[in-house]
């Protein structure tokens, strides 16, 4: 098995006698050293990296505010501000953890942006894709259940809004959103259970999709921005002609990225921790309150395009279910992707002006949804979210379409790359 | 990959931008507390108001009194003798003398704890609030509150301020751009702070607010100062690194 020097009677030193018992050199070549990626990758590669960094940050600042947090409703809201005056350093390790979250979803829409405009998730990759949609139905489940336990008004209500839309299913939907909190109303049971799933069972959850994601991308290789193959063609080695050795080359590449990363990421950190109320909203400087609102019920950033899905859609028939089911559908018509793509070409640089426009027009209707979910739904607010919703399922239900439409350059042989 | 660069530096524009216009409009606009969590004698004369005109109803449950001391050089025989006047040893936090039961009973709701209300409302709000108390016979405690209308707190500080009247708002005109939700107000009957006295005197109490609402935020900015320059460093010679390896991709 593996490198035939590893044999028990005759591997030399610590590493031979580990390697002889366990493939560590046969892996660290097939997933780092040798692992080729295409050269003419660009900063929109870097994501998936950054994603990954964010992911450990997130573990490593969870399990220390783990070690002071209270999970229970007399003592949640409380242990958050003990671990913001009294631990040492825990301001730092809290903030890390509420602005990670932020950054975590910021990156993964870049990084899913990147899917869209390449076509990453062509054949053969159309199970990284599959996974990674997975990986981020996992992080809004994990982002949803976290943001319950500081136990602020904003998380209260935030987790009674979303769980009621569970209500909203016909037949099982009250008993299923009273089992979901296990409780009649968001209460101590609600968060202690939001607590184990959130630093148990979603992150392990959460890992071995990544595992996942990662192993599937190393099987094909990676996509690059011409959407060629860089494995047609081989030197006498077998080493692809367009690749670059992942260590040190994309390596040192991520250790630039993180450093601009953190640049930014600490500029909030240090600078704007709350982010003028986009990241810690400020209702939730208040403790729960079971019997006052606030004023205006939002959830976080990165949910708010969906929200505004949600309110986009009147209820009709007596139900509300309609809203809750075109919100369900915009993530799930995600996981198609692949097959709704029937594009000649991959990348968007060989397309013609209707798939950019298109991609342009979907970037538009995600961003504008997000801020009508976190705008109040009146004035001009309601009217964009259902344009915009419509802009959003046409682009995915049109996708067969359209995306034949149109002249298309040829795609060239090789990748384009020039050295610098 | 300039394109890409470009197009990535518009996204995180708008994103960046967005959010933050959908915070600027909305309210009433209320008034700068001009405060700096950075002057220190400001805060020591904020944290007197604060024990003497609201600490008797309103508690601040995760302040203790040892952190303000060490905070704003302030020693453990001053705190003892100056603040201390509801607790026995420094490490304990600052509560209200007053029961909750009590509290429903007299003015129908419990006074809210302070440790985050400058987080939870705003520094600004909370000037606004202080400084926004004017006399209205309709009310049970004989005033209101121009940020929070039909509140049951009774003008605790009018023996500073005195009571000032709401003048009507003038009709058919349009409204001052530079109105705020305070412009209308007038000073009626004189206390025995001149209205600028005043208005310093709920500028310190709203900054040591502040300072309570997040004791660490000085020290936040200025570590942050060091981490940017150490990243900065960082990131140049990563970027160095990443070239002198990409002079092999051809």
């Amino acid at each position: 098995m593996g490198n035939p020097s590893y044999d028990t009677a005759t591997a030399r030193g610590l590493w031979g006698w580990i390697n002889a018992r366990f493939p560590l050199e046969k892996m660290l070549k097939e997933h780092v050293t040798e692992y080729y990626a295409p050269k003419n990758i660009n900063v929109w590669y870097l994501f998936g990296g950054l994603a990954l960094f964010v992911l450990v940050l997130q573990l490593i600042t969870g399990i220390f505010l783990t070690m002071s947090y209270k999970p229970s409703a007399t003592e949640a809201f409380a242990s958050v501000e003990y671990i913001m005056r009294d631990v040492e350093w825990g301001w730092l390790i809290r903030y890390l953890h509420s602005t990670g979250a932020s950054a975590f979803f910021i990156v993964v829409y870049l990084h899913m942006f990147r899917g869209l405009m390449y076509g990453s998730y062509r054949t053969p990759r159309e199970l990284i894709w599959i996974f990674g949609m997975l990986i981020y139905l996992a992080l809004m489940a994990e982002a949803f259940m976290g943001y319950l336990l500081p136990w602020g008004n904003m998380s209260y209500w935030g987790a009674q809004v979303i769980v009621s839309l569970f209500g909203t299913i016909p037949v099982i939907g009250d008993s299923l959103a009273e089992w979901i909190k296990g409780d009649y109303f968001i209460s101590d049971i609600t968060l202690n259970r939001f607590f184990a799933l959130h630093v148990v069972a979603i992150p392990l959850l959460l890992v071995f999709l990544v595992v996942a994601h990662i192993l599937a991308l190393h099987e094909v290789g990676s996509g690059n921005p011409d959407g060629t193959e860089i494995k047609k063609y081989k030197d006498a080695n077998g080493i692809p002609l367009d690749g670059m050795r992942f260590h040190p080359y994309c390596t040192v590449e991520d250790v630039l990225a993180v450093g601009v990363f953190l640049l930014i990421f600490c500029g909030v950190v240090f600078f704007a921790p709350t982010m003028g109320g986009i990241f810690l909203e400020p209702p939730n400087f208040e403790i729960a309150n079971p019997m006052q609102t606030p004023p205006h019920i939002a959830p976080v950033w990165y949910f708010t395009p969906f929200y505004a899905m949600l309110r986009a859609v009147p209820s009709a028939f007596g139900t509300q279910i309609w809203g809750v089911i075109v919100m369900f559908a915009a993530i799930v018509v995600l996981f198609f992707l692949p097959w709704l793509d029937r594009s000649p070409v991959k990348s968007i640089r060989y397309k013609g002006w209707i798939p950019k426009v298109a991609l342009a027009l979907f970037a538009v209707s995600f961003v504008v949804l997000g801020y009508c979910g976190m705008k109040p739904p009146s004035g001009i607010f309601p009217l964009l979210a259902r344009i915009f919703t419509g802009v959003y399922f046409v682009f995915f239900l049109g996708m067969p379409w359209w995306s034949r439409w149109g002249r298309f350059k040829p795609v060239p042989e090789r990748v384009t790359h020039n050295a610098h | 990959m300039r394109t890409s660069i470009r197009v990535a530096a518009l996204g995180a524009t708008l994103l960046l931008a967005l959010p933050t216009a959908s915070f600027a409009e909305g309210d009433a606009k209320l008034p700068h507390s001009d405060n700096d969590v950075r002057n220190i004698p400001s805060l020591q004369r904020g944290a007197r108001n604060f024990i003497n005109y609201c600490s008797g109803c309103h508690s601040a449950q995760f302040v203790r009194f040892n952190r303000i001391g060490t905070d704003l050089g302030i020693s453990e025989a001053e705190l003892k003798a100056n603040l201390m006047f509801t607790a026995e040893r420094s490490f304990e936090t600052i509560r209200s003398s007053m029961s909750p039961a009590d509290a429903r009973k007299w003015f129908g709701n419990a006074p809210p704890d302070l440790s985050l209300m400058a987080r939870a409302r705003s520094p600004d709000y909370l000037f606004a609030f202080l400084t926004g108390f004017y006399a209205d016979p309709s009310r049970p405690t004989g005033v209101n509150n121009v940020v929070l209308p039909g509140t049951a707190m009774p003008h605790v500080l009018a023996d500073l301020q005195g009571v000032q009247t709401l003048l009507p708002a003038p009709p058919g005109e349009a409204e001052d751009e530079d109105a705020d939700v305070t412009s209308r107000l007038k000073p009626g009957s004189s206390g025995t702070l001149s209205p600028e006295k005043y208005a310093e005197f709920a500028r310190d109490t709203v900054n040591f607010l502040e300072y309570i609402g997040e004791p660490a935020q000085v020290k936040r900015r200025d570590l942050g100062v060091w981490v940017t320059l150490f990243l900065l460093v960082f990131t140049g010679f990563a970027f160095l690194l990443k070239r002198e390896y990409f002079r092999d991709i051809h």
